[in-house]
């Protein structure tokens, strides 16, 4: 399942510093301006999925849970509650996923959306148990539309990662 | 230990970065102290960009809504060329009533009719978690401080949480954080609003022997000293007795109603009296109702009930004495508790009351 050495470092290479920067504001931006258009996209994350992209991509634990700490803890910042509780999940969203991308094939759309739906519901549940257990704020988690959310945003991570893989 | 550190670098990183994340939650939690310094760096480095999305949006949705419309005009005017000299006069008509409904101008108008000072604002984008939270391009430059009330002529939106140089943090009247003192329109019943974080909102502490009609209008009762007094609220979707001492009510937030894109917030506050007729709607101008003959506005039709200058609390001290008179009950003597839902009705007023003079606001 792991990648040849050199197929690797192309893949770093594509990784270009405007990117980098330009990915995850454009993902927040998007996060708090679309749901205003329409309701419907508020069960996007593309935020979550940013931080996802870069993990798989980079490889490295350490660069992806900053990655995902900044994107978190600027997401916090535009909340109403505490700034930490974004930026610990999504911390750990993209130390976990670094840490798997080095022994699974993500080259794979499959497998790609299989990471997004999968780290969609981890988030979830990780900011809900935050949630409540240090803030003590109301758990209303719904199984089943998590679930749907996943799979929504696991179809919208397809074609968002062929389009970062371009840029 | 240098191998070890080595060996271990991605997680003791990891940790180290958690615990500095747990530390910053920990202080705010037990401060009760925000970091103001992250917040005003992420609003004011994100929002502008927002207006770029709304440039975008503006020229993509906006293209293909208005060619869609332009369509939808070209079919009408098709059945329309065969009465045209009929219709003339009714299109005149529908035009003067669409351009009276643009939800911008009678943003415009409404500050004039409102006793409050206030500046409008526009919403530029939502809060990044799961609360009803949106954010407007008003901040303290523009005089703008925390817990100003947000309205639209339709309603009560929310209140200022957070403010920035440019930008304010609104948070709705359907976030569960949200609360409000209400009072009913009709039998000047007192409760607390709260958000559910759905599009309805419960009203607490009301006793179940107190009446609440569902359809009843509820207002700002001004007692959380935030919004002012007689602000729409909305309309009671359900009213029950509940299992305890209060009723189960819940409200439909008319503030929200027709969407979010222009609010006023209201930077000096003023009580108005609650009206006695439903608030008038955005799209439609109405007048409010003739004084009563002898009265000097709508003031006297709140304070003087029955010929006598009252406030809410006597009024509810006087239908207290009359169920106490009439079931031959004593308060105060320990004599068990009167049937609060035999209601006797008030005693009529004089015939010729002499001329009560209002009280000034």
């Amino acid at each position: 399942m792991a990648l040849p050495v050199a197929r690797r470092s192309d893949l770093r290479q594509k990784l270009r510093p405007f990117l980098l920067m330009l990915a995850p504001v454009a993902s927040i931006v998007l996060h708090i301006k679309v749901p205003l258009f329409s309701d419907y996209f508020s069960f996007l994350d593309p935020p979550l999925l940013v931080t996802v992209y870069f993990a798989l991509l980079h490889r490295d634990a350490v660069q992806a849970l900053f990655i995902g700490c900044a994107i978190g803890l600027a997401q916090d910042a535009l909340s109403s509650n505490p700034i930490g509780q974004f930026g610990i999940v999504k911390t750990l969203v993209g130390y976990i996923a670094a840490s798997a991308s080095q022994h699974l094939n993500v080259e794979n759309m499959v497998a790609r959306m299989g990471f997004a739906f999968v780290f969609y519901l981890f988030h979830q549940a990780l900011y809900a148990a935050l949630g409540a257990s240090l803030l003590g704020q109301q758990v209303s988690l719904n199984p089943a539309e998590a679930i749907l959310f996943a799979i929504m945003n696991a179809a919208v991570a397809a074609p968002l990662f062929q389009l970062l893989d371009r840029l | 230990m240098e191998f070890t550190l080595s060996r271990y670098r991605n997680v003791t990183v990891l940790v180290l970065v958690l615990a500095a994340q747990l530390f910053l939650l920990a202080y705010q939690i037990k401060s009760r102290q925000d970091v103001r310094s992250i917040r005003v760096w992420a609003v004011t480095g994100v929002m502008p960009l927002t207006r770029l999305l709304d440039f975008l949006h503006d020229n993509t949705v906006g293209l293909i809504k208005g060619y869609s419309g332009l369509m939808e005009v070209k079919d009408k005017n098709k059945d329309l060329q065969a009465e045209v000299a009929k219709l003339k006069m009714e299109n005149n008509f529908l035009r003067t009533e669409l351009a009276t409904a643009d939800r911008a101008k009678v943003l415009a108008l409404f500050p004039s009719r409102l006793p409050s000072k206030s500046i409008a604002a526009h919403v530029t984008g939502r809060g990044s978690d799961s609360s009803k939270v949106v954010f407007v391009d008003r901040g303290s430059n523009d005089g703008v401080s925390k817990n100003l009330p947000v309205v639209t002529p339709d309603g009560v939106v929310g209140r200022i949480t957070g403010v920035y140089p440019d930008y304010s943090q609104v948070v709705l009247i359907t976030d569960i954080n949200f609360a409000a003192g209400v009072i009913s329109q009709k039998h000047r019943v007192h409760g607390t609003l709260k958000g559910q974080g759905n599009s309805v909102c419960t009203v607490d502490y009301i006793r179940n022997e107190e009446k609440v009609e569902v359809g009843e209008w509820l207002f700002t009762s001004g007692d959380d000293r935030i919004f002012p007094k007689g602000l729409p609220l909305g309309q009671v979707k359900l009213a029950r007795a509940g299992k305890m001492f209060f009723q189960e009510v819940q409200l439909v937030p008319s503030g929200l109603q027709l969407g979010l894109e222009e609010v006023l917030i209201l930077l000096e506050g003023v009580h108005q009296p609650i009206p006695d007729h439903a608030p008038p709607s955005a799209s439609a101008k109405l007048l409010p109702p003739p004084p009563a003959e002898g009265s000097d506005g709508p003031d006297s039709a709140r304070v003087i009930r029955g010929g006598v200058a009252t406030t809410d609390a006597d009024q509810v001290l006087d239908r207290y004495r009359r169920i106490g008179a009439a079931q031959g009950h004593a308060y105060g003597s320990g004599g068990g508790t009167p049937n609060f839902a035999i209601d006797p009705p008030p005693p009529r007023p004089p015939a010729a009351p002499p001329a009560p003079e209002t009280p000034p606001q």
